[in-house]
């Protein structure tokens, strides 16, 4: 595939993720297109390991939801942007999560500082109620 | 898929060939605790080899059973994280303390040995 540039959202996969044996093919699907676009096979890891964070935390606090996977560009580079979504609870504090450390399930809690460090930009959307919507991107290293 | 667990003198040696789901993952803990006891085990390796994801809940559950075979009286040591998967962890802020490693199956099985040595006092030489 050539990494055309100057294109938004190119590849676009859709996993469901229902429980933590899709994990698995969530994050080979994320290696494949990271190194697809050429990604270091060490970048394809980081992209793999986010989002095998996002996906577990689908399972374990929303039960179920989707993990989005797509190429982006922005004319100089291009990248992944992988969306985290589920209609779960929400958060209420979406700063607090963001400490690492911080759990309700009595986790290590470094599950979201970690993705926000290995990603190169990390957005989140959630409110009690209204399920919760991450969106994390990386952009290729040159 | 379950993980096959071989049994060399007194050591297992659990080789995970593929990607694994979190139960498989829970599932080789509790093989690797029950296995210590039946076989009289001293040392337990683990190669993840070909884990080309270590995230927070397999870190954890590695540790997990590094602290539970110490507790059942044997060594456990953890071998074949590959570099980039090592990069991740870092970067993702495991703290992998207190659990033993080594690059890969034969060092891992020289540092078992060593640890037995260290644990055998003067007249207890050799097995
Ligand atoms: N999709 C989600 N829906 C609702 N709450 C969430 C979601 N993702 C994370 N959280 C909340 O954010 C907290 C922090 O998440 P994070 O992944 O950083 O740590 P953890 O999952 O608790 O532990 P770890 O990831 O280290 O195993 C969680 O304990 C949970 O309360
Ligand atoms: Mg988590």
């Amino acid at each position: 595939m050539a990494a055309s540039v100057g294109f938004e959202a190119e590849t676009e996969f859709c996993i469901a993720v229902n429980s933590d044996n899709d994990l698995v093919a969530a994050r080979r699907k994320g290696r494949v297109l990271a190194e697809q676009i050429g990604f270091s096979g060490s970048e394809a890891t980081l992209v793999a390991t986010a989002i095998s964070e996002l996906a577990r935390n689908i399972v374990s606090y929303a039960g179920r939801g989707e993990i989005l996977l797509s190429t982006v560009g922005n004319g100089s580079s291009i990248g992944i942007t992988v969306i985290a979504r589920d209609q779960g609870p929400g958060i209420a504090d979406t700063r607090r999560v963001l400490e690492h450390g911080y759990s309700t399930s009595g986790g290590l809690g470094l599950g979201l500082p970690g993705v926000r460090r290995i990603m190169d930009e990390f957005d989140i959307i959630s409110a009690p109620g209204l399920g919760t919507t991450i969106t994390v991107t990386k952009w290729k290293r040159r | 898929m379950a993980v096959p667990i071989l049994k060399q003198s007194h050591y297992l040696i659990a080789t995970i060939q593929s990607a694994l789901t979190d139960a498989d993952l829970v599932q080789l803990r509790d093989a690797l605790a029950d296995k210590v006891g039946k076989f009289r085990s001293r040392g337990v390796i683990v190669d993840v080899t070909a884990l080309d994801v270590l995230d927070s809940f397999a870190s954890r559950t590695l540790r997990d059973i590094s602290y539970m075979i110490k507790l059942r009286g044997a060594e456990t040591v953890i071998v074949g994280i590959q570099p980039e998967v090592a990069f991740a962890m870092v970067q993702l802020g495991i703290a992998f303390e207190d659990v033993a490693t080594a690059l890969d199956l034969e060092e891992g099985l020289l540092y078992l040995d060593k640890k037995q040595k260290l644990g055998q006092h003067g007249s207890q030489r050799g097995f």
